[in-house]
């Protein structure tokens, strides 16, 4: 049976970029020019997760982003390690949305695009960390979610997963259509190949409004949160770390030994 | 619509007694409620409940709301889904307080789907403006990099809670409260899934979150041998436990269950010494709480040192072996 895979994916600014370029600005993060946003982590893990699947047993795979101002090179990377199609929810007016605007436009998508067996997000987006979108698209759809997923399979027309547990993991089987929100451990999101690079530059991603997917910019973005912020800050932090040196790094570990001593700590 | 008042707490079971994080949340449910003149209830899911009701009372609950069914033995969001939600319809409560836990991560998103409700995840802190009477929520983003203070006006709302963040109350056995049995009929045509497997990984000896010292290593130590011997060697001399950054559970050079951070375990002991971990924000939101951070790394610039007080620049194979033998020797006289 091959499989129509819908993957969620976020494009936010490099959440390894040193913590010191992060500045907020009236109430909004900044960050220099020349730090490149990027495709989400889980959202790479949830692409790897799909194209584990269409290795296996076939299928298509959609990746869909919401946002606004898509750095096309960026986005396009789903494409370039090999989904078939990329929908690029794209619009000023989906700006500053908060968890719930952002599935229901998501969810609308999915619905206009009809087909669908597995929908995959990430455990959480890679700046505001939420965790909540995938689940919401589930509820929206009225469809299964199984969270925290490091493997997947499907076998008889059912989705197997491996789910991470506290102290260990869950085998879980769960009917079709369902959503997989996908937690790391499943294995570094593939490279493209140059053959993928030259093909996803080709492709020109569909592109929808709001009046797309059948909603209002009034639903949308900012105008369709339901949780206000009212504030977004930096807490300070004092750097007083003590450095302990010595002619060596062996004489050096030694002394931070006598140090602790010192200091009572241990 | 009935005016929606009261704060409610989703416990959680641990071993048959109330979770840690339970205790927490009846703690800062109690301050809320007693600013806002309300009741805090807390609402206990499982297959058998036993004492833990009573255990919530004495943690600061006025009234236990209990669910008890057979299908209820594991936690499975569809048949859990069914009890939160008959039970926040029938109690109309103002919040609705969860751990950030695995069950909080899983089934609060989409109560407040549900619900048509706001959720704000992973809160650092909760206070009541004085002016709005609203509840102000307080929740780090980007990585941990900024704090983001978030209120909502529709009620019930929704508010999970990072482990470790709160204070539980002073348990008093002489506080008194109710219980009041739910009857709950669980459809299981509406249960999706089906758990055809637990496995436990845990690795041996102390639990990370119990322990009083904790040698955490990074990507750095390039593989799993280090975990094994280096680390070991010093945690054990410290009657700790040995943790991880994500790389090295991604890599499977550790389980899954040694990794901490803000998408691993939150824990906060009186020592953590981070051996060849840069200090990603997303990694020290798991470890702040600590009293005392070490930070051994050989590239002097890593964001680690600012977070640590005491530190050493160097690599980790000389320094580690080094810093072992000399406490031995300390220790030992
Ligand atoms: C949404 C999100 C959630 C995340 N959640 C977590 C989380 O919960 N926990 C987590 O840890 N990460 C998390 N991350 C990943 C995080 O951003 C970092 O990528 C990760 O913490 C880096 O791990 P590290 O410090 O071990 O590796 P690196 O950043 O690669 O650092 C390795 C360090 O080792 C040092 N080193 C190398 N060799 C030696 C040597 N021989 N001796 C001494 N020092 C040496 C290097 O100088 C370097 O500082 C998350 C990321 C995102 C986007
Ligand atoms: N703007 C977006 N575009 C596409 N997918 C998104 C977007 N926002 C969130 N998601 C998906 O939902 C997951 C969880 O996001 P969040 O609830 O914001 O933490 C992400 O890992 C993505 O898979």
């Amino acid at each position: 049976m091959p499989v129509n895979m819908i993957v969620c994916c976020k494009q936010v600014p490099d959440p390894e970029a040193p913590p010191a370029v992060f500045k907020v600005v009236s109430n909004k993060m900044t960050l220099p020019p020349d730090v490149k946003p990027v495709i989400g982590q889980y959202e790479e893990f949830a692409l790897e997760a799909a194209l584990k699947i269409k290795d296996t047993t076939g299928g298509k795979i959609t990746a869909l982003s919401l946002g606004n101002n898509f750095v096309r090179d960026v986005i396009k990377k789903s494409l370039a390690v090999g989904s078939d199609e990329l929908i690029l929810l794209e619009d000023e007016a989906f700006d500053d949305g908060d968890s719930w605007s952002i599935a229901s436009a998501l969810a609308a998508a999915i619905k206009k695009i009809g087909e669908y067996d597995l929908i995959f997000c990430g455990r959480q987006s890679s700046d505001w960390d939420a965790g909540q979108v995938g689940l919401g698209i589930a509820e929206i759809l009225g469809i299964p979610a199984v969270t925290l997923a490091r493997k997947v399979e499907i076998t008889d027309g059912k989705a197997k997963v491996e789910r991470v547990i506290p102290d260990g993991y869950q085998v879980i089987e769960v009917t079709l259509p369902a959503v997989i929100v996908v937690t790391s451990g499943l294995g570094a999101l593939r490279y493209a190949t140059l053959k993928g690079i030259m093909a996803a530059a080709k492709k020109q991603p569909v592109v929808w409004k709001p009046a797309d997917i059948g909603l209002e910019p009034a639903q949308v973005g900012a105008a369709g949160r339901r949780v206000k912020l009212e504030k977004l800050f930096q807490p300070v932090k004092e750097g007083k770390c003590e450095m302990i040196e010595g002619e060596t790094p062996v004489e050096a570990g030694a002394n931070l030994a006598v140090k602790l001593r010192e200091a009572k700590l241990l | 619509m009935a005016e929606n008042k009261g704060i409610l707490v989703i416990g959680e079971l641990a071993g048959g007694k109330l979770a840690s994080i339970t205790t927490e949340l009846l703690g800062c449910g109690r301050k809320l409620a007693d600013e806002l003149k309300e009741d805090l209830s807390c609402l206990l899911i499982g297959d058998s409940v036993g004492e833990a009701s009573k255990e919530a009372i004495a943690f600061g609950a006025d009234k236990v709301y209990v669910a008890e069914h057979a299908a209820l033995k594991d936690y499975q969001a569809d048949s859990y889904m069914q009890a939160a939600e008959k039970v926040i319809n029938d109690v109309s409560p103002r919040t609705v307080l969860m751990g950030q836990t695995s069950m909080g991560r899983d089934l609060a998103p989409r109560l407040a789907f549900r619900l048509g409700t706001t959720l704000t995840t992973d809160c650092l802190d909760l206070a009541i403006d004085p002016q709005t009477k609203l509840l102000t929520q307080t929740r780090p983003v980007y990585g941990g990099t900024a704090q983001a203070v978030f209120t909502s006006e529709i009620t019930p709302q929704m508010v999970t809670v990072r482990t470790k963040a709160m204070s539980p109350l002073e348990r008093d056995d002489s506080r008194k409260g109710e219980t009041i049995p739910v009857k709950i009929d669980i459809d299981a045509s509406k249960v999706r899934t089906k758990i055809l497997e637990t496995v436990k990984e845990e690795a041996v000896g102390i639990k990370l979150e119990d322990a009083p010292v904790i040698v955490c290593g990074g990507r750095g130590l390039g593989g799993p041998e280090p975990f094994q011997t280096t680390l070991k060697e010093l945690a054990d001399l410290l009657h700790g436990a040995v943790g991880a950054s994500r790389p090295p559970a991604d890599n499977g050079w550790v389980p899954e269950a040694l990794h901490i951070g803000l998408t691993g375990k939150i824990v906060a002991p009186d020592i953590y010494i981070a051996v060849a971990v840069s200090g990603a924000s997303q990694h020290t939101a798991g470890c702040t709480g600590s009293k005392h951070i070490i930070a051994i790394n050989k590239d002097p610039e890593a964001n680690i040192f600012r977070e640590a007080e005491f530190g050493v620049v160097g690599k980790y194979e000389e320094v580690v072996p080094a810093l072992t033998n000399k406490l031995k020797e300390l220790l030992a006289a």
